[in-house]
């Protein structure tokens, strides 16, 4: 007979005891139910910010497709449980479901806490837990213009990030005389609030709310005890989470003083048939407020029901974090209140880094550590810590600004086989070098296999060090190099060839390559010095460097004919232009099409006729549209304000700005805009490398989106953009893209691959964080000022018309080029007609 | 077996390709002036059976002269006309020198 076991919540930690508990062979034992009280079943709080950067509510769920059918798992989604009765050992849903059980668990999380203070109630007064809230906080943002939030702890200060995204102007309200007062000590604490002040972000610490009430310019206001007061819409509550131990208590569970339910090492409660996980659970006196612990609770009881020894002994609360693109890293006993501890501190006021050690009295033990502003050294502090791996003989070198001839920090290989790596999924470097054994030899495989790092996403560079020692030691060289021919990364050539002022290929060649180069090496090379230079790609020097679509200006297709495609920019085309492209294609017989990106391409010309149709193309009044090259291909857009009915501003009109300033960029691949005059989306840009969307408080700007083979949604980068904001920022973002992404990598997965990924990047483009932007606005300023139709300039000269017959020394044609008729145009003859079909004249 | 004018050394474009029509055949014929090698092979390109050689780069691999395929990049030894992605593929290679000003091929010696 099988025993029922119900688990209370189907949050982070109740999802993760039941997907353990069905991979586990206790499953056998037991039918399982679970009452989940949202609208939808288990998704990931920790990352619940991104919901904000375009993230979905099914992108956040935590539950594989047919995760519950699969297992046999009822759940009663929408529905709470109200009562237990533990003497007869049924739970009451407030829908009135009834359940019998055998085992029950409670995962019912905590809500979040707040102050009791007159009109906390009050219309816009949020709360930052679930994505309902977070709807509510955007609708709120859609009407006010001040957000404040209250209270400045880790999650505080992620609301508060969450408003200024929003576009809203941020308070950050906290009672504490400092920001972040659990994690980190005061000298973090000032350095930190520096930093987020030069954000933007206003600071108030040491206040005390005593009353929110009518505002007179914005909806609320908030009143202080010392006198002052700040006018606000949105107030924002995140003063901390207190565990739902309701029903528990009301069935007579022993609940802590100030909250949370009593768990034991196995964590069970004062009754042995129900166990507590979570953060509703209270171990120790102490409730853990971060997802990892709750994990290793799950786990505890998933052991324990299968009949092995199994105890939760307590749990780590170091955290990394990157908070407003500042990193912010505590770890262990950061306030050094172990009796003897010594403090090593490190603080740099012009880089803003504060850095700060706790060490054993005998300085052979790291306790602690804080770091603001710098935590690179996060992973290496933690294994330390962590695994008791005694202190090199002076500590403090680990926290110094380290010469480029010291190597400190811990290799990977100092760390021993049960060293955790990935606390979330309490991963082990022995796990993790046998997936890499076992065939996984890429950081995504890897995360596949072994679930390492796709928690917090804290350990991912210290799995990526584990994994490039690893792939090392078995001989795997981790070659970053471009070709044979040079032993440099995309990057460092476009360095060298900025820095030393490398004109042409063969300089390049001469002084950092060997042999001739190939097909991957110069076209690479061709674009870097066709973005940094801008010199007219077929001249004599550049010339080979260039694929077939670049020498001849078009797109080879599959039967050595090319593909025209005149630019059109932002899709608006006049009927006489239309015409005259119909003319020529009727003229050419040229097979049209309407392509994706709104304009039209020409098929079937040989190459001989390229010359004569851009001939006529360009006294038409059109121009090249680089769809041939790696570089702007076309700015979509919608209608926008001036026909649709929905519209809130000119699409059309921005569309052809950007098109304009842009076209004839060369890139590391081809880039793609798209602008939408409102939410609607209409021209799709969140699936856009650029895309630009109307709102009421300007343009808002997603970045390093795609369509195509692998598809991926655009973050939100900015809102509220003024246009010549929104310019500087796309100017700064591209020069950058051109700068430092490899060979044929889209902006999606230059960005996907980018240390810090979206903060990062904002770091660079909006607050200036590597000093550049400067430098990224003329490199851009000089691409637009040299700007050239290459058509117009081809066709100017005698010299590179030459090029544009089939024979060197003959006027016939291709003979291999046989086209026949569908649906009254032509196409490619294939293999089998070429025998049969008469060939179609082409004039 | 007698050498054939096919065009002006000035007809060439440096380290790229063209195609002349040699004997009714289509030839494409590459220039590494720096080496002062010509390379003329056939400009038909078996894999993506077109006729397009002469428009696909060039360089070497390992030490050997290759065009790569504009089509779907396959590589081919100029010297062999070996493909070096499927040995089994190769393309007629043939006898090319400069004679003074002129280029020119020995098309009875197709290797
Ligand atoms: C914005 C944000 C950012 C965070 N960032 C981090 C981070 O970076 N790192 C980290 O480690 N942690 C982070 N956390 C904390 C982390 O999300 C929590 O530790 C984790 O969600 C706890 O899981 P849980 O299952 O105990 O609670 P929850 O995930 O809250 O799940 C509890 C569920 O039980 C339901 N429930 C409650 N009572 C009942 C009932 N009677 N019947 C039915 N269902 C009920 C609730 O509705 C809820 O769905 C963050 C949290 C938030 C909100
Ligand atoms: S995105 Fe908005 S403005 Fe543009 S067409 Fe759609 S509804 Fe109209
Ligand atoms: S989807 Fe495939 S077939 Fe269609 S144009 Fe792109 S590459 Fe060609």
């Amino acid at each position: 007979m099988k025993q029922t076991l119900v688990v209370i919540g189907n949050g982070m930690v109740g999802q993760h005891f039941l997907a353990g508990l069905a991979a586990s062979p206790a499953k056998a034992s037991y039918d399982m139910i679970t009452f989940c009280e949202e609208p939808r079943a288990a998704y990931d709080r920790v990352h619940l910010s991104e919901f904000f950067a375009g993230k979905t509510a099914e992108d956040l769920s935590l539950v594989e497709d047919g995760f519950f059918a699969t297992h046999g798992i009822t759940i009663h989604l929408g529905d709470k449980v109200a009562t237990i009765d533990r003497e007869h050992k049924i739970v009451t849903s407030a829908k009135g479901v009834t359940v019998r059980y055998d085992k029950l668990v409670l995962a019912t999380g905590s809500y979040p806490f707040v102050p009791p203070v007159p009109g906390h109630d009050r219309p816009q007064c949020l709360v930052y837990r679930t994505i309902e809230d977070l709807e509510a906080m955007q609708a709120a943002a859609k009407t006010g213009k001040v957000g404040a939030v209250v209270g400045g702890g880790l999650l505080g200060l992620e609301a508060a990030k969450a408003l200024r995204d929003l576009g809203l102007e941020t308070h950050i309200v906290e009672f504490a005389p400092r920001l972040m007062a659990v994690q980190i000590d005061e000298a973090g604490g000032a350095m930190l609030r520096r930093k987020i002040e030069a954000l933007g972000v206003t600071v108030h610490t040491g206040r005390n709310t005593s009353l929110i009430t009518d505002g007179e310019r914005c909806v609320n206001k908030m009143c202080f005890a010392d006198g002052e007061e700040l006018e606000t819409d949105v107030v924002l509550f995140s003063a901390g989470i207190r565990p739902r131990d309701d029903i528990a208590r009301a069935c007579g569970l022993e609940v802590g003083q100030r909250g949370g339910i009593v768990i034991d090492n196995q964590c069970k409660t004062s009754d042995p048939d129900i166990y507590a996980i979570g953060e509703c659970a209270l171990w120790n006196s102490m409730i853990f407020g971060l997802v990892a612990p709750g994990y290793a609770m799950a786990r505890t009881v998933v052991a324990d029901l299968a009949g092995e020894t199994a105890s939760f002994t307590g749990a780590d609360m170091s955290t990394k974090l990157k908070l407003m693109g500042v990193d912010v890293a505590s770890i262990g006993d950061a306030h050094a209140k172990t009796p003897g501890a010594m403090v090593y501190t490190y603080q740099n006021g012009a880089s803003e880094v504060y850095k700060r050690l706790v060490v054993s009295a005998d300085k052979k033990q790291l306790l602690g550590a804080v770091l603001v502003g710098e935590a690179s050294g996060y992973g290496t502090l933690l294994q330390y810590c962590l695994n008791g791996i005694e202190l090199p003989e002076n500590p403090d070198a680990l926290i110094l600004p380290h010469r480029s001839d010291e190597s400190v920090g811990l290799g990977p290989d100092a760390l021993p086989a049960s060293a955790q790596i990935c606390s979330c999924y309490d991963v082990n470097k022995g796990a993790v070098c046998s997936a890499i054994e076992a065939g996984c030899t890429t950081i995504n495989a890897l995360k596949t296999e072994t679930k390492a790092g796709t928690g917090c996403g804290g350990c991912v560079p210290l799995l990526k060090a584990v994994l490039n020692s690893e792939l090392a030691k078995h001989g795997y060289e981790v070659n970053t190099d471009l070709c044979e021919h040079f032993p440099y990364t995309r990057q460092d050539l476009f360095n060298l060839i900025r820095v030393e002022e490398i004109k042409t290929f063969a300089e390049l060649l001469e002084k950092h390559g060997k042999g001739r180069g190939c097909e991957v090496c110069k076209p690479t090379v061709g674009s870097i010095l066709a973005s940094q230079w801008n010199d007219y790609i077929l001249s004599k020097e550049h010339l080979g460097l260039q694929d077939t679509n670049d020498t001849f200006l078009a797109n080879m297709q599959k039967d050595g004919t090319y593909s025209v495609v005149p630019r059109i920019t932002g899709g608006e085309i006049s009927p006489d232009m239309l015409i005259a492209l119909g003319q020529v294609g009727k003229k050419y017989q040229l097979y049209t099409k309407i392509t994706g990106g709104q304009r039209v391409d020409l098929f079937g010309a040989r190459v001989e006729q390229l010359p004569h149709i851009w001939k006529e193309l360009i006294d038409a009044g059109f121009e090249s549209g680089h769809a041939y090259g790696k570089s702007l291909r076309t700015v979509k857009s919608c209608v926008g304000s001036s026909w649709c009915r929905y519209g809130v501003d000119d699409s059309v009109g921005l569309a052809i700005t950007l098109e304009n300033r842009y076209k004839g960029l060369r890139s590391p691949h081809k880039i793609k805009f798209a602008v939408s005059g409102c939410t609607r989306e209409c021209a799709e840009a969140q699936s856009k490398d650029i895309g630009v969307i109307a709102t009421e408080n300007g343009w808002n700007l997603y970045v390093c989106g795609n369509g195509g083979m692998k598809p991926r949604h655009a973050d939100l980068f900015a809102t509220g953009l003024d246009k010549e904001t929104l310019i500087r920022y796309i100017d700064r973002l591209l020069s950058f893209y051109v700068r430092t992404a490899d060979r044929l990598q889209r902006t999606s997965v230059w960005m996907e691959n980018m240390e810090g990924g979206l903060d990062y990047l904002k770091a660079v483009v909006i607050d200036d964080k590597l000093g550049l932007c400067g430098q990224l606005e003329e490199q851009m300023q000089h691409v637009i000022d040299t700007y050239q139709c290459e058509w117009k300039t081809t066709l100017a000269d005698e010299e590179k018309l030459k090029r544009f017959r089939h024979f060197i020394n003959s006027d016939q044609a291709d003979d291999a080029v046989v086209f026949v008729e569908e649906r009254g145009q032509i196409r490619p003859a294939n293999d089998e007609e070429r025998k049969h079909f008469n060939r179609v004249e082409v004039a | 077996m007698a050498w054939i004018n096919v065009c002006g050394v000035d007809d060439l474009q440096a380290d790229s390709g063209v195609c002349a029509l040699v004997a009714g055949q289509q030839v494409a014929l590459f220039y590494m002036p720096k080496d002062g090698a010509v390379f003329a092979v056939h400009n038909y390109d078996p894999c993506g059976k077109a006729n397009v050689l002469s428009r696909g780069l060039i360089g070497d691999i390992a030490g050997q002269p290759v065009v790569a395929s504009p089509l779907y990049k396959q590589h081919f030894n100029l010297e062999t006309g070996v493909c070096l992605e499927d040995e089994t593929v190769c393309i007629p290679v043939y006898p090319v020198r400069i004679d003074g000003g002129n280029v020119q091929i020995n098309m009875g010696e197709a290797l």
